[in-house]
């Protein structure tokens, strides 16, 4: 399987997706920011960090860069893109997945594990995870997912909720929504499913040593999927 | 202008180094020139008043690569491999303007470390605020933390570890220090030394603008009433572009075009050139007109004296200067051959076709004022007894409680969530633990570091306080199983002209000498803060010390949560029942005066050296130091982290309870073995000559005394993480 990781001038999260996608099997290449052609792949992934500074709103200049109009082109035509934390927000802002992220609603930045829920397994990143929870992490100043009422009975319709902040049990509840996001949204989908954002790192979750082993599932899983 | 002495007193110099400045150009300075003195002399750059004792440290050993001098010190970790470490204080614009103050304190330190090719790994704090009651108190934690965490995640690199005190000495001055680690391969280190004639001085990075003009000499005096004036001397960070500086210098490092490197940090453009310069025993001649500008119309002496973030000084190899900026291209910075090296010895600079600034190197380096400064000796205060009738009526896990929830001693949880310590995908231990690590990315070999200060000791007695605060940094190196290697250390103290806080000053740096001599935990880098007053009142003397440490394989480190019920809790170390100076005797029976604990050298490096035998054998569970509060909070502190109780049994020995559990002697760790071990870790204990006592056995959710008396896991926890949190959520 081939992936490509951009990496945009502020991303530094980018090492560690690269680290986690050959891991699991993945043949990962870095992709500049200011190129214009994708390399052919099966995945492609906007890793984390602050893109072009992010003094703008998160992820608005990056969503405006060169490589981003073919990385639309690629999710268009039903390409697997998924953005992780920046990368959510660069989706986002190129208005490849619905709605906003909004500063946490502490106004601070968080970074701790975090229980998600998986919401939709019926498309390639979650099919055949035989957990419903899993243990991720979450480092963000800018998280908190919001969208408009039609927006959101939009997205419940057609499914498009990934995953949503929950306790180890799967129980949803404000207490349990570290930033605040509007029905504790974790990440979403496009309609068609092949493009997720989210604000967790599985990437930091791939090893005991580290946080855990949630994201090791999440990347076995994924890989499979994609065979 | 017209340079005259009450313009030299107005830039912060004394009037016999203006008289001695006239004396060595054999001139009046002219504006320009009497700025780049001003800020060369000062206290921050020219340790005028630090020089004659820091001399004393020792800073040499095995592990050694580089100690002070250069941009950070350099130790071996084997295999090729090599970490870049240093701290550094940003206390004065941390006080003026908390966000910007912190946060190019963290910026400033990174470039530090990648001026010398090292890739950033982990970051550490050292921050102290006034009293809670304070009504800036607040305000400035939360701008510090804000900023620290603005930078720091934003660079991408994680804030592994870090200490914060709360003490009314800070009230009108807190301290941030800021610590960097970087990894570089031994055969790829960057040094600031020039070296040939007529090579090109690059500028590459930020614009220079009218930011930070003076912070130097602002951070060289003591603070009045008009401090809020100060604010446009705090420089103003970006950190995305400290990202790129960092990513475009480690993408030219990998090259051979770099002679030299240098980042402007404090004094800027002065004391970048004029370092390289000094250090290669050439001169150099700049250009004013092709240093980039934010502003229009900027003079010679704004641009020489700005302190703009993220820029550095390069030389580079003849002919190299194409190939270097494609690369600065690439990543939007600004790059500019502003100078050249010479042979004259001198600083050399030109604006509008005119010389504008001639000064020979060594005047301002080799010949700037050192001062052997008037100290007081500080006398070993009385012991007090406790009395019998003081404590009596204490109820211990009340006053456990109470402890838990200091301020200094609560769980720090609510400020190091706000800093990504995860990025990297390398923590292996996070903060809150003895002490930060970190693996070596794609090796079997992690890295642990620790930041540490004791100031209540060494306002105590700075003699044993600069010990102590070495041994502890050596201590939770050990617990976290790491061998400690070297140490950083930032000197805060108030006014060197005050001859009890310069006698603070010389008798802390002599502490800290004789234990890191003892301990084999040499001094590589470092820096002094002094004038860290308002008005006459000077801080508590506050030596923070950076200390790192190898772990061989990182399955071996330790935590120090307990792990497992029914194994055995020993404490390793004698408990001779010292109460002065505690935080029992201080926060419980309110007598702020005695000595502080003793420190036996002797006892903390065999202790410690016989801790890691221990882990070498794979015989302990879980460690952790016993330092404020005693073997009670450490205890209390390990049930919390592993959600296990324990019953704790008083040794037959003759101090009482309170004694026993509260006392802060030094040389102690509480550890965690399986029982059937004992006999094995005994024998190695007796063959070192290692007291132990048999504290107790993991079980439970509740904390048991003899037994008896108990207080549930749960409510220990509650008291130990609500304070901080509370407290920034009024």
């Amino acid at each position: 399987m081939k992936s490509s990781v951009i990496t945009f001038p502020g991303s530094n999260c980018d090492r560690d997706i690269n680290v986690a996608l050959k891991k699991f099997g993945f043949k990962n290449k870095m992709v500049w920011h200011a190129d214009v052609e994708l390399p052919k792949s099966d995945l492609v992934v906007l890793p984390g960090g602050f893109s072009y500074g992010d003094y703008l709103r998160c992820g608005s200049m990056a969503s405006k860069s060169k490589i981003m109009q073919s990385v639309i082109n690629f999710a268009n035509s039903g390409g697997m893109v998924m953005g992780i934390c920046n990368g959510f927000q660069i989706l986002v802002e190129s208005g490849l997945v619905p709605g906003v992220l909004l500063r946490n609603k502490y106004l601070e930045f968080i970074c701790k594990n975090v229980f998600v829920k998986i919401n939709n397994k019926q498309n390639k990143y979650f099919k055949n995870v035989d957990n419903e929870v899993l243990e991720f992490h979450i480092a963000h100043n800018e998280g908190n997912y919001f969208c408009s009422n039609d927006q959101l009975k939009e997205i419940e319709d057609n499914n498009q909720i990934a995953i949503k902040y929950c306790d180890e049990n799967g129980k949803i509840e404000d207490q349990f929504n570290p930033n605040g996001s509007i029905k504790n949204i974790a990440g979403i989908f496009n309609k068609e499913k092949n493009v997720l954002g989210m604000m967790p790192h599985p990437e930091r979750m791939i090893d005991t040593s580290l946080s855990g082993e949630d994201g090791s599932l999440f990347f076995k899983n994924l890989i499979n999927n994609l065979k | 202008m017209i340079v005259n002495e009450q313009v030299a007193v107005d830039h912060g110099l004394k009037k016999d180094e203006y008289a001695k400045i006239c004396e060595l150009l054999k001139r009046t300075p002219n504006i320009t020139e009497l700025g780049i003195f001003s800020a060369m002399w000062n206290e921050h750059c020219s340790y005028k008043s630090s020089r004659l004792h820091l001399k004393k440290l020792p800073t040499k050993g095995k592990k050694v690569i580089q100690g002070p001098g250069e941009n950070a010190g350099v130790i071996d970790i084997e295999d090729n491999d090599a970490i870049v470490f240093k701290i550094e204080s940003h206390n004065h614009p941390s006080f003026i303007e908390p966000y910007q103050g912190a946060a190019t304190g963290v910026g400033g330190i990174m470039r530090d470390v990648f001026t010398m090719g090292a890739r950033p790994i982990a970051n550490l704090n050292s921050i102290h605020f006034g009293s809670p009651q304070h009504k800036k108190t607040k305000n400035l934690l939360r701008g510090v933390v804000h900023g620290i965490g603005g930078y720091g995640n934003c660079m991408g690199v994680p804030t592994i570890a870090g200490q914060t005190s709360f003490d009314s000495s800070y009230n009108g001055n807190i301290l941030v220090n800021a610590m960097t680690l970087g990894l570089v391969k031994k055969d790829k280190i960057f040094y600031s030394k020039a070296a040939g004639l007529n090579k090109p001085v690059i500028y590459v990075g930020s614009k220079t603008g009218r930011d930070g003009i003076h912070g130097a000499s602002m951070a060289s005096a003591s603070f009045d009433e008009k401090i809020e004036e100060k604010k446009p001397t705090v420089q103003v960070g970006d950190p995305f572009t400290e990202k790129l500086l960092l990513e475009a210098c480690l993408e030219l490092m990998a090259g051979d075009s770099i002679i030299a490197i240098q980042d402007m940090g404090a004094a800027g453009l002065t004391s970048s050139s004029i370092e390289m310069a000094s250090k290669g025993n050439l001169g150099i001649e700049i250009n004013l007109n092709k240093v980039p500008c934010r502003e229009a119309k900027m003079t010679p002496y704004e641009i020489m004296l700005s302190e703009s973030q993220e820029r550095m000084l390069i030389v580079l190899e003849n002919g190299k200067e194409e190939q270097a900026k494609k690369i600065f291209d690439k990543w939007n910075l600004d790059f500019a051959v502003i100078g050249k090296t010479t042979k004259s010895k001198k600083i050399e600079l030109y604006f509008d076709e005119e010389k504008v600034a001639d000064i020979p190197v060594n005047t301002l380096v080799e010949n700037s004022p050192m001062y052997d400064r008037k100290w007081k000796k500080a006398k070993l205060p009385k012991k007090n007894k406790v009395k019998k009738e003081d404590i009596k009526h204490l109820k211990i896990f009340d006053v456990l409680k109470k402890i838990l929830a200091n301020p200094n001693v609560c769980s720090k949880e609510w400020i190091w969530q706000q800093y990504d310590h995860t990025v990297m995908g390398d923590t292996i231990q996070k903060p809150g633990g003895d002490a930060g690590v970190v693996r070596v990315h794609g090796t079997n070999k992690a890295v642990a570091a620790s930041v540490d200060s004791s100031a209540i000791y060494c306002w105590a007695h700075p003699l044993t306080g600069g010990k102590q605060v070495v041994c502890e940094s050596f201590r939770n190196l050990i617990s976290v199983g790491a061998k400690p290697i070297a140490i950083t250390n930032c000197l805060n103290f108030g006014s060197p002209e005050n001859e009890e806080n310069m006698g603070e000053f010389v008798e802390c740096v002599q502490g800290i000498g004789e234990a890191s001599e003892y301990l084999n935990f040499p001094v590589v880098s470092g820096n002094v803060s002094f004038y860290n007053q308002t008005k006459d009142e000077g801080i508590k003397p506050t030596p923070a010390i950076g200390g790192v440490g190898l772990i061989k394989d990182f399955k071996n480190m330790i935590t120090m949560d307990f792990k497992e019920v029914d194994n055995l809790v020993l404490v390793i170390g004698k408990t001779e029942g010292h109460i002065d100076q505690s935080l029992f005797a201080r926060t419980i029976l309110d007598e702020k005066n005695g000595p502080p604990p003793e420190v036996n050298l002797f006892n903390e490096k065999n202790i410690g050296e016989t801790l890691l035998k221990l882990i070498d054998n794979n015989l302990i569970k879980s460690a952790h130091d016993v330092s404020l509060g005693g073997i009670i909070v450490a205890v209390a502190k390990m049930c919390i982290k592993g959600k296990k109780g324990i019953n704790i049994k008083k040794p037959k020995y003759l101090i009482n309870e309170i004694e026993y559990l509260f006392a802060e002697d030094q040389g102690r760790y509480i550890i965690e073995i399986n029982k059937k071990n004992l006999k094995k870790v005994a024998d190695i204990l007796n063959k070192n000559a290692v007291h132990f006592d048999e504290l107790g056995i993991i079980g439970g959710n509740k904390l048991y005394i003899n037994d008896k008396t108990k207080v549930t896991i749960d409510e220990l926890s509650t008291s130990n993480k609500s304070w901080l949190t509370n407290y920034m959520s009024k």
